[in-house]
């Protein structure tokens, strides 16, 4: 299987971070950053990572099903969009940001459009509570979000748009 | 650029360097007292640097308040094998937001703390495990490692002096469980994130089974000063038994949520009215949740007390990891706690029958109750369920699931009774 540049040399970085006979560290950092160019976690993938690590192919699935970032044989959209529901997003219209979505994009829990453009997840807390409620675009995070920057941002994205395109609503991360 | 104003009840250590032009850069850093704790430390035998860190009267910031020196301590430092540091960056307890921030404004003080550990315990190689939403944090991380590897910090060589040290980050992919130290521990190895059965605690087989000393981002970041001010200045700003300041993350119902740096011991009424800006909207407060989603709620009227490990515990509950929850008189507490269950049902890793089982069932029971379709006798099982499942898991995340529930059902069972089908 072959890679982009970017990320073999990633990939060799991560090989060298760890002790010579603990390669195996590097599997779900592989697998990840992997999917991130792959679309998913595609069978082809898990062979590749399970040689480059030193296992075998089934104790890399077995692996990758226990991560909710990995999606095993099913790509996300190219646009990823998490609400949080959690109790601190809760509290403050988290769950009604959510159902606003599935509504706007027709789509629920962890579907994808049908052109593959975007997906949709009601997530668990990523870490954003006091600044909720809070959604994130692929790991692009957008704070305080209101239901009228929700739909601003959602109607960028049904357009064609890629999130950075859209200035209405800036994310916040660096 | 998340950070929130800050406030002048902050008394600002950790966070002091936040708001500095370039207040990630090592320039930033080296202008403002960066590296000379870890220049005072190469100079301290381990015993020493441990000992400065148990007279400071520093817990663990990750939730469980145990004492750090203590913690660094149990490391066999005669032992032949490789020794580790290993930063829990994993920072998923719902309602907590803090390392994000040090990691974001400060990350060099984080890589100043990691090698003072690895001074104290004799470890040369660190890894950050830093959760896999918080992809922009690693390339913080990976770019301050970076400066401080060509600035002759980090190295074989480190500030000239022959001691080495290595260091590097490592990305989760998803998983709440791995929060726990010994998940992550599995995580790290590149496997699922199921607990280990302990002892041997990470101090004597962690990482690779070789001894670690494994803590919060915040705790870390909390060495360098401790080291550079001394410990009676760290312990001095806290409480009895609980040394310094901690970040804690307001949110919920309060008119200015935020992250705000309070000596240990704050109250919490103050923390919510004074600093948070009172309840929003002026109405009642109803609860809190005093430490993240793992500890039992405090009533309106329990809340008149200070915030440190051993006030929170004496009130039935805990400090946890610095994320106090508020909700106002209108909240519903059931949908709370549904809330909460579902979140412990998606996140057992499934390892402990109680925990898995506990945490599922738990869900549909408090699901039923909040669709108006449950008993009363649901109510006296959502208790029962949530007590068999104390104490009988490998790790804490039963207990961290049933908790909550037993306050939530015990202090607000009213609500639960309004809700049963007529």
């Amino acid at each position: 299987m072959t890679f982009s540049p970017e990320l073999e040399a990633r990939f060799e970085k991560f090989l060298a971070k760890y002790p010579a006979d603990r390669k195996r560290s590097a599997l779900i950092p592989m697998l990840i950053y992997g999917q991130d160019e792959v679309g998913s976690v595609t069978e082809e993938l898990i062979a590749e990572v399970a040689k480059r690590v030193g296992v075998k192919p089934l104790e890399v699935r077995e692996v990758a099903g226990f991560y909710s970032m990995l999606h095993v044989g099913k790509p996300m959209g190219k646009h990823h969009v998490q609400v949080c529901t959690n109790i601190s997003c809760m509290l403050v219209g988290g769950a009604e940001l959510y159902d606003q979505a599935c509504h706007k994009l027709g789509l629920g829990h962890k579907q994808v459009s049908a052109d593959g453009f975007i997906s949709l997840e009601e997530v668990e807390c990523m870490g954003a509570c006091s600044w909720a409620p809070a959604v994130q675009i692929g790991y692009d995070f957008y704070h305080n979000i209101t239901p009228a920057q929700l739909d601003k941002l959602l109607d960028g994205l049904k357009a064609g748009k890629n999130p950075d395109q859209i200035t209405e609503v800036p994310k916040v991360n660096c | 650029m998340p950070y929130n104003q800050p406030h002048p009840l902050e008394v600002r250590v950790l966070t002091r360097r936040f708001g500095l032009p370039n207040s990630q850069s090592i320039d930033t850093y080296l202008a403002n007292e960066g590296y000379q704790a870890l220049e005072k430390a190469t100079a301290m035998s381990q015993d020493e640097i441990i000992n400065e860190v148990k007279a400071s009267g520093l817990r663990g910031r990750g939730g469980a308040g145990f004492p750090t020196g203590m913690k660094w301590g149990f490391v066999p430092r005669s032992s032949p094998k490789p020794k580790y540091i290993v930063v829990n960056a994993d920072e998923s307890e719902p309602g907590t937001c803090k390392d994000r921030l040090l990691i974001e404004y400060d990350p060099h003080q984080l890589i100043e703390g990691i090698m003072i550990a690895g001074l104290a315990v004799g470890a040369q190689q660190g890894y950050i495990y830093i959760r896999g939403e918080f992809r922009y944090l690693i390339g913080v991380m990976d770019k301050a490692i970076e400066e401080a590897y060509a600035r002759g910090i980090l190295g074989d060589n480190v500030l000239g002096k022959g001691i080495k040290f290595h260091l590097a980050t490592h990305s989760g992919a998803g998983a709440y469980e791995c929060g726990e130290e010994s998940a992550l521990l599995e995580s790290f190895e590149g496997k699922r994130g199921n607990p280990r059965i302990r002892p041997p605690f990470p101090a004597v087989a962690g990482a690779y089974q070789c001894p670690t000393v494994l803590n919060n981002v915040e705790t870390f970041c909390a060495v360098p000063t401790i080291i550079l001010r001394g410990a009676k200045y760290f312990a001095d700003l806290g409480s009895p038994k609980n040394g310094g300041t901690r970040l804690f993350c307001l949110s919920g119902h309060v008119n200015n949520p935020g992250v705000y740096e309070l000596p240990m011991g704050f109250n919490l009424l103050r923390l919510i009215n004074e600093v948070g800006g009172g309840v929003r909207g002026g109405k009642k407060l109803k609860a809190v949740i005093p430490g993240g989603s793992s500890c039992p709620v405090l009533k309106a009227d329990e809340c008149d007390l200070a915030m440190d490990f051993d006030t929170v515990a004496a009130a039935k509950s805990m400090l946890g990891s610095g994320g106090v929850v508020v909700m106002d008189a209108d909240t519903d507490i059931v949908k709370a706690a549904l809330r909460i269950m579902k979140f412990y049902a998606h996140e057992s890793c499934g390892w402990c029958i109680p925990c898995r089982e506990g945490t599922t069932w738990l869900k549909k029971l408090l699901q039923r109750m909040d669709d108006g379709t449950g008993q009363r006798s649901d109510i006296v099982l959502i208790g029962d369920l949530s007590k068999n499942m104390l104490g009988r898991t490998f790790c804490p995340l039963g207990d961290a699931a049933a908790m909550p529930t037993i306050a939530f059902v015990e202090k607000f069972r009213d609500e639960f009774e309004a809700k049963v089908a007529a």
